[in-house]
């Protein structure tokens, strides 16, 4: 039998000084993954970007519940965008994205 | 409550802005403690006033010198002249005599190993053991794991993997701190704590090394620079007035 996959929702919080795209911030998030992981590991993520709020400088990310360690390490790691110092900061991890928004992201959801 | 302490801010000392800022990012990313490395020859007033800006954010200083001797006998003067005016005392070895005394030297609290070249890092077995008996810590500095890039990343990663073996093995404390010089190079703890799994650190020794074991090390440090401290377990408590 084939298992159901488990998710771990993210929410970041995004430092730094112009609003990014949020197909910067996808393509950050992945080749910094790819970069500590390679590949393989990469495609062990199953990383989506869930919501970008530019404003906010806010995103929620879903990955799976076994790569979370990488995908942190992986978000941890970005320290550039566009040549442009950048900070992101895992705020909150939680298993549903009603979850999520319950521990204290309600405006931003 | 866990308090989380980042022994290694790299904060400009004399540019306050700048210090402030990062100082209080500090304190938004969860730290309860910081160390800033200080110059040698700093004066009371100027770790005073800097002791000011830290708990206008909230925030504990620790106060911190680093030690970059060319030879052992340096390294044997400054820790002489300097052990009693600082809180933290770190010793970035850059050969194997000065890593070696400073391994055994139990003034030594911290010892740190050149980033970029990994034939100078000395952390091996041989200095593993007499750290553990000296109880000195292996420190880890973050920033060069989050700037370097390619080949050098990976040398680094490869010889923190190895350190952190060693240390365990030897029961060496291994302390993480940040090495940061910008706010954009600041993480949380729990951020930390994820990158350590780059060099088979799990996550909860990793949230050990970012607080209970830096903790440790002030507060032993502290107590050893109170007026009354006679030696480990023994104070005066009170004097016979004259």
């Amino acid at each position: 039998m084939i298992r159901r996959v488990k998710h771990r929702y993210l929410a970041l919080k995004i430092e730094n000084t112009e609003s990014l795209e949020e197909v910067d911030v996808r393509d950050a998030l992945w080749s910094a993954l790819i970069r500590l992981f390679g590949e393989y590991g990469a495609s062990q993520a199953g990383l989506f970007l869930v919501q970008y709020d530019r404003q906010r400088k806010e995103a929620v990310l879903r990955c799976s519940h076994k790569a979370l360690p990488m995908v942190q390490a992986s978000i941890a790691s970005v320290t550039t965008i566009k040549d442009k110092p950048v900070a992101m900061h895992v705020l909150r991890v939680s298993g549903t994205l009603r979850a999520l928004r319950k521990r204290g992201l309600k405006q931003f959801l | 409550m866990t308090k989380f302490v980042d022994l290694h801010l790299c904060a400009p000392f004399r540019d306050v802005e700048k210090l402030r800022k990062m100082v209080t990012k500090s304190f938004e990313l969860g730290y309860n403690l910081v160390g800033i490395p200080l110059p040698s020859n700093v004066e009371p007033d100027e770790v005073e006033r800097l002791r000011k800006i830290c708990s206008e954010a909230d925030l504990d200083l620790v106060s911190r010198v680093d030690l970059t001797p060319k030879n052992t006998h340096e390294l044997l003067n400054n820790l002489r002249r300097l052990r009693r005016k600082f809180e933290v005392v770190s010793v970035l070895c850059m050969s194997k005599p000065i890593a070696r005394q400073a391994a055994k030297d139990r003034r030594v609290d911290l010892l740190s190993f050149p980033v970029a070249k990994p034939r100078n890092r000395f952390f091996d077995s041989a200095e593993a053991e007499l750290a553990s008996e000296s109880s000195s810590s292996l420190e880890i500095d973050m920033t060069p794991l989050l700037s370097l890039e390619g080949f050098l990343r990976i040398r680094l990663i490869s010889s923190l993997r190895r350190e952190v073996a060693i240390a365990k093995s030897f029961r060496v404390p291994v302390v993480i701190s940040s090495g940061a010089t910008n706010d954009y190079l600041l993480r949380r703890p729990h951020d930390y704590s994820a990158l350590a799994v780059l060099f088979n650190m799990d996550t909860s020794l990793a949230l050990n090394t970012l607080s209970e074991i830096p903790l440790r090390i002030v507060e032993r440090n502290r107590l050893k620079l109170i007026p009354d401290f006679v030696a480990p377990g023994l104070r005066v408590v009170r004097r016979r007035d004259p």
